[in-house]
């Protein structure tokens, strides 16, 4: 292995993190849209508030993180996807500040109205950002985005066309789906009444997913004969096997009330199709012709950044463990601190 | 599918025009020109705000425990606010400047990378700090912040590194227009680095101090005179008045580079057309027709600032074709309002040093509250200025000397309609943020996270 695929490596895992634990963020918003009105759907966008809020902002550095990766280890790739996609990554760029900024304004405000207003940017642009993401990588998988050195492709067709569309409503259903998976889980310790509604939007997801992932392969078969061939090939089959399994498995534990053991298979189903896809296209970055080794950056600037995501990784990944340990636990009683001569 | 789009598709099918690029360039200049405002107070402002807690912690003072809550509830807004900016800028590297980014993206890579574990360690002890307040211990509470603080640094070090990298390009070989060998290390570190990260953070703490001493000057000029407006005054403003004279030096620091390796930046920056000895600094002036008018000449002054030398030979425009040269106007004024605002924070920061030391009564007297609140803006006048003059400074180039901006920027048509679209993004943004830090300041301050216990029973002035 040489270590420009080690670094694409590293850079898919910080893709697959971020479709994981980003793309809950996402879908949270999604279920913020849909919670019911501004009264009734109150606890559920409680709920939301609660599981995100500490955590939205170190998920989020995962896309960031991947971009840097990729014009650091793969620039022509970079410009040429960035140059070609300018109007879907614009408008996910706009989409970001949306969330972002709705959402924390939201939580700030007291009074129903401004939390209204907030709340509808956050959920309006959780929904619409996925979208134009999925439709970024269906048009790469579907060998739309020449590299930067051959020029530009397509402003229009290499997004809008019927592999992107169809991506990028899978985003947008993976999102809502995993944030169903993962919410049900904190709401069995923040609002024990919530459960059974979430319960039944993540089969209702989880459902919704599987058709549209299907519904995918057809598209692609059709749209991305390039793709298609190589989608079949043993070991992408093999993970897209993997993946429909750890789907189906997901809805038998939801419908049980393995509301633990189906954040494992949930998350694994969604990983599962990033890597099929990562394993069709193998070795080429952007089908048709550009491949890993044609565009790597020079070797001593893979070596330094191996490196440092070697050794950033050691201190990431306590930071990382201690911030989702802390809260999942229940908090501490306020009279301690009192106790502990904290006034 | 296609059909529903096709006016669409003839607009797009135009060719990029210099309006275009034009529109790249403003866009870039405001979307960064935002973030570093809210990026300096996400380097500063946890500081200020442990401080803070820390003194509460070891003095029991209400006022100071309620200070750090407040502040940490606008950090809160002000980090989401800086972390979308920064991501939107993320991408404009490489939606507006792909040319850049195609083949130098691995040149500044190292930093970049680096940067973004700096972001990570950031969010994440950051949504510690802000979350955990009811969930850790006091102590471990304080501890946690720290991270905070150290990963403000290393990743505006970082950043700013990139940048001048864009400055003083080194540690690549260039064949043929293609990439032959990187040393990241040398491009990261390269002689620009030293002066323009250490300006910067500078600045970060002169900008946040000044800023939100500036809330509570204007609330004891409302006659708020208690002695938690008095205290959220006289920290931040202690912490940047500090840092005003350092900054002077630095930036002289600065000034002495550029003038050893950028002196065709220098020369705008002066207003310089010829080369020669014993060089004049220049007050003020317009330039027009290649020659700087109306300016108040000091002679020999530039050559004694630059190179500790009065009759030191100084560069002037006419060393490059006029193809080469950056807008005068548009750098001088920029460099002088720099060095003006300054000079003027830096009077106050002595004024308040000799209050502080023979006259504390007069810490509520009106002129000086007035000149105190006025450091805030002044601040980021300062900073925005800066930026400018390093920035447009080193036009036409984007990579100094290597790439012009022209060859960079991304072929497409239609950057004016981005612009357009980022315009009015950036503009409601600024609204909401704004509006919803002045509720934050003025509302009785409400729990971070759910149910946090001491900032419910506190009494609020
Ligand atoms: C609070 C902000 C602030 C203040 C008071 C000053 N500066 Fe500054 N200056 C900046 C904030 C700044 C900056 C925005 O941070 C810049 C832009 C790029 C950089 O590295 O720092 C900058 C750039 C900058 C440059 C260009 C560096 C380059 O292009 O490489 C020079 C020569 C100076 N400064 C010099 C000064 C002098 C002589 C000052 C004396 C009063 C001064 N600055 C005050
Ligand atoms: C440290 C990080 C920074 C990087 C990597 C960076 C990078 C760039 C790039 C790539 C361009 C476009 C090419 C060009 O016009 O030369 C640009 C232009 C510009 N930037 Fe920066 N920049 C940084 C910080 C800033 C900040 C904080 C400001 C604040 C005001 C700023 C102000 C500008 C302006 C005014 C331009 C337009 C110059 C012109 O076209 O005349 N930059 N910058
Ligand atoms: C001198 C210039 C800059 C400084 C000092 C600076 C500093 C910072 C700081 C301190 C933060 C985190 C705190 C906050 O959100 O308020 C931040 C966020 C960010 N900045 Fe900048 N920045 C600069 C320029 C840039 C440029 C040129 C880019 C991109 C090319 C960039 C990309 C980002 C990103 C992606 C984030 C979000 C990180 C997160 O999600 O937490 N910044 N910046």
């Amino acid at each position: 292995m040489t270590s420009a695929d080690a670094l694409l490596g590293v850079l898919f895992a910080a893709l697959t993190a971020y479709a994981l634990f980003g793309g809950a963020d996402f879908g949270a918003g999604f279920w913020d849209l849909f919670a019911g009105g501004a009264r009734t759907g109150m606890r559920q966008r409680k709920l939301i508030e609660h599981a995100i809020g500490p955590i939205w902002e170190a998920n989020h550095v995962w896309l960031i993180f991947a971009m840097v990766l990729l014009w650091t280890a793969f620039p022509a790739v970079f410009a040429g996807v960035a140059a070609t996609m300018y109007i879907p990554l614009t408008c996910a760029a706009l989409g970001i500040i949306g969330r972002g900024a709705g959402f924390a304004f939201r939580k700030t405000s007291g009074t129903l109205g401004r939390q209204r207003i907030f709340g509808a940017l956050f959920a309006f642009s959780s929904v619409v950002t996925p979208f134009f993401l999925g439709a970024v990588a269906g048009g790469i998988a579907s060998g739309r985005v020449p590299p930067w050195t051959a020029g530009r492709g397509n402003l229009l067709t290499s997004w809008w066309n019927p592999t992107s569309v169809a991506t990028g409503a899978l985003a947008v259903a993976v999102c809502a789906y995993l944030a169903a998976v993962f919410l049900i889980f904190d709401a069995r310790r923040e609002a024990p009444d919530l459960v059974p509604r979430l319960r039944r939007r993540a089969l209702w997801a989880g459902a919704g997913t599987g058709v549209l992932a299907v519904a995918g392969l057809v598209v692609v078969e059709l749209d991305a004969g390039w793709l298609a061939d190589r989608l079949w090939r043993p070991v992408p089959a093999a993970l897209v096997v993997v993946s429909a399994l750890a789907g189906l498995a997901s809805i038998g534990l939801l419908a049980a009330g393995r509301y633990a053991a189906v954040r494992v298979t949930g998350g694994l189903a969604v990983a599962a199709v990033l890597w099929g896809w990562a394993a069709a296209q193998y070795p080429y970055l952007l089908p048709p012709a550009t491949t890993v080794s044609g565009m790597a950056a020079t070797p001593a600037v893979m070596r330094a950044t191996l490196w440092a995501v070697l050794a950033g990784a050691v201190i990431l990944v306590p930071s990382l463990w201690w911030l989702f340990r802390l809260f999942q636990m229940p908090l501490r009683d306020p009279s301690h601190r009192a106790a502990g001569g904290d006034r | 599918m296609e059909s529903l789009l096709s006016p669409s598709i003839t607009y797009l099918a135009e060719a990029a025009t210099p309006g275009d690029f034009a529109a790249a360039r403003i866009q870039m200049a405001l979307s960064l020109g935002w973030h570093i405002i809210i990026a300096s107070f996400g380097v500063a402002m946890p500081a200020i705000t442990l401080f803070m807690e820390w003194r509460g912690h070891r003095t029991g003072d209400v006022h100071y425990r309620l200070l750090a809550r407040r502040w940490a509830r606008a950090m809160g807004v002000l980090f989401a606010v800086g972390a979308v900016s920064g991501t939107v800028l993320s991408f404009e590297m490489g939606l507006l400047w792909p040319g850049l980014m195609g083949t130098y993206g691995q040149v500044i890579g190292l930093p970049f990378t680096l940067e973004g574990f700096a972001f990570f360690i950031e969010a994440i002890f950051l949504g510690i700090y802000l979350y955990g307040w009811d969930r850790l211990s006091a102590r471990a509470h304080m501890w946690s912040a720290v991270p905070v603080l150290i990963a403000g640094i290393v990743g505006t070090f970082c950043v700013v590194s990139a940048n001048a990298w864009m400055n003083q390009p080194r540690g690549f070989d260039l064949v043929d227009g293609r990439i032959t060998g990187v040393d990241p290390l040398g491009a990261m570190f390269n002689p620009a680095t030293g002066p323009q990260s250490v300006h910067m953070m500078v600045a970060a703490f002169m900008v946040t101090g000044f800023c939100m001493a500036a809330v509570y000057a204007v609330g004891m000029l409302r006659g708020r005179t208690d002695r938690y407006h008095r205290l959220g005054f006289l920290v931040p403003f202690t912490v940047a008045a500090v840092m005003a004279p350092v900054q002077v030096g630095v930036g002289d620091w600065a000034a002495h580079h550029v003038a050893t390796h950028q002196p065709v930046k220098l020369a705008a920056m002066e207003g310089l057309y010829e080369t020669q000895r014993g060089a004049p600094l220049h007050l003020g002036g317009v330039a027009i027709d290649g020659e700087l008018r109306y300016a108040i000449e000091i002679p020999n002054a530039l050559s004694l600032l630059a190179h500790w030398d009065p009759n030191a030979e100084i560069a002037g425009l006419n060393t490059v074709p006029a193809d080469q040269r950056p807008p005068v106007n548009v750098v001088h004024w920029s460099f002088q309002l720099m060095v003006g605002a300054g000079f003027a924070m830096l009077a106050v920061a002595a004024a308040f040093a000799f209050i502080w030391r023979w006259r504390r009564g007069w810490l509520t007297n009106r002129w000086f509250l007035r000149a105190a609140a006025l450091c805030g803006p002044a601040a980021v006048l300062a900073l925005e200025a800066g930026w400018t003059t390093t920035e447009v400074g080193r036009q036409p180039w984007v990579v100094y000397g290597v790439l012009r901006t022209h060859d960079a920027v991304n072929t497409a048509p239609g950057l004016r309609t981005g612009l357009v679209v980022v315009l009015v993004v950036y503009t409601l943004l600024t609204v909401a943020t704004v509006y919803v830090l002045r509720r934050l300041a003025r509302d009785k301050p409400v729990p971070v996270a759910p149910r946090e216990s001491d900032v419910e029973t506190f009494p609020v002035p």
